[in-house]
């Protein structure tokens, strides 16, 4: 089973993506920002972390800078998942490292397609 | 809805584009064809059906085949026919087609056009090593609607996720508000035409490869069989056919058999040579 940190300062949206998930067999965890996935990606070293931008603390592509500046890590597959939906931001999070982005909303079929795009099914 | 108007609508259906419709799909008609009613200026189903038996026009027969066909459809759908087409078609074609280098691939029933645009999109990747080659890649579709979106190419954010990897976005659409435009240099790679696979493929011509993916599944079985059996006549013994995950030749032709390990991939089952082997 692979597993997925689901990172997002929604509840609401941490509970739709877990639930979407968890049908396609991955193990979650949660993070509320960008801080707090760091702390998650140090104990449990996830195999994709799903990413909104717009965050407290730290924000998306401040964490994701900084996981792919950090060569102790196992670099995690990271799919962004974001109302930024602008091409900006998309070129942004692919040349800071991103593997995939979702701009939300998102149902379950966006997330399989995404999660398949990059070898994750 | 009573009997006789659903054995109308459904011998009209199956008439017009060989979809067929059990009476458990009533509910399918109701909440297709109500809409159509209301827009047509009608109240209610029942005055469209009346207005079909009355007047017979052509263009109310048009609206309804149209509002039946199911028209989902997305980028790389099924990733495998692609994936194919890359690997293991096209390295075939570039023997088997080295002297014409001419290839026309087809793609029956493309609804809003995301499978041959998939298909332009690997030929696009390999643009380098296709230089001096002709690639026709015609999109047909018994639904106009849906044609001329795409013709036009215009996505909705949900439809550019389903399938298009971020990279193909970003490389070959434009933002335009809140629906992305794809760009022209891929658009003019395919030609959409409005075709009914009922009537007779002469006027299309030859193809190299057809992708049918997910139509037979509404057609009667002697309907599939017509439909393959005409498709044979217009492959040549090494052309390729793709059928949708969820449909088969098995036990509707023999012209066409699978191939062994490839997903959806058929081939002419009565040619000495096909695709898969090397060129002599």
């Amino acid at each position: 089973m692979k597993s997925c940190l689901v990172v997002d300062d929604s509840k609401v949206i941490r509970r739709v993506a877990r639930r979407i998930l968890e049908e396609l067999d991955f193990s979650i965890e949660e993070a509320v920002d960008g801080k707090d996935a760091l702390g998650a990606c140090e104990r449990m070293s996830p195999d994709v972390v799903l990413l909104d931008w717009n965050m407290p603390v730290m924000d998306g592509l401040e964490f994701l800078k900084q996981i792919r500046g950090r060569s102790d890590l196992r670099q995690p597959v990271i799919v962004f998942c974001t109302t930024e939906n602008d091409m900006n931001h998309i070129r942004l999070a692919m040349e800071a490292g991103a593997d995939e982005y979702i701009m939300k909303p998102f149902d379950r079929e966006i997330i399989e397609a995404k999660f398949a795009q990059v070898g994750l099914m | 809805m009573k009997p006789q108007d659903f054995d109308f609508l459904s011998s009209l259906l199956r008439r017009r584009s060989g979809l067929t419709l059990n009476p458990d799909k009533v509910y399918l008609l109701e909440s297709r064809l109500t809409p159509l009613a209301r827009r047509s200026g009608m109240e209610s189903l029942d005055g469209l059906i009346a207005e079909l038996r009355k007047s017979a026009s052509e263009q109310l027969m048009r609206d309804v085949t149209e509002a039946m066909t199911t028209n989902e459809s997305f980028f790389f759908r099924d990733r495998t026919p692609f994936d194919l087409f890359r690997d293991q078609v096209l390295p075939m074609l570039r023997q088997r087609r080295a002297a014409t280098k001419k290839v026309r691939i087809w793609c029956a029933a493309c609804s809003t056009g995301q499978e041959p645009y998939s298909l332009a999109f690997v030929l696009k990747q390999q643009e380098a090593q296709w230089r001096d080659w002709k690639f026709e890649i015609i999109g047909t579709d018994i639904a106009r609607p849906v044609l001329q979106k795409a013709k036009e190419g215009i996505y909705s954010q949900f439809e550019v996720q389903r399938g298009l990897p971020i990279q193909l976005l970003m490389k070959h659409f434009k933002q335009e508000g809140d629906v992305w435009r794809l760009s022209e240099d891929i658009r003019k790679m395919v030609t959409f035409r409005e075709f009914n696979l009922l009537d007779n493929f002469a006027a299309l011509g030859k193809f190299d490869v057809i992708y049918c993916r997910n139509v037979l599944i509404y057609f009667d079985q002697s309907t599939k069989s017509n439909v393959l059996e005409r498709m044979r006549k217009i492959l040549p013994d090494d052309g390729a056919l793709f059928l949708g995950a969820a449909e088969t030749v098995l036990g509707i032709t023999d012209k066409f058999r699978p191939v062994r390990g490839q997903r959806g991939m058929y081939l002419p089952s009565d040619a000495d040579q096909n695709l898969m082997a090397p060129a002599s």
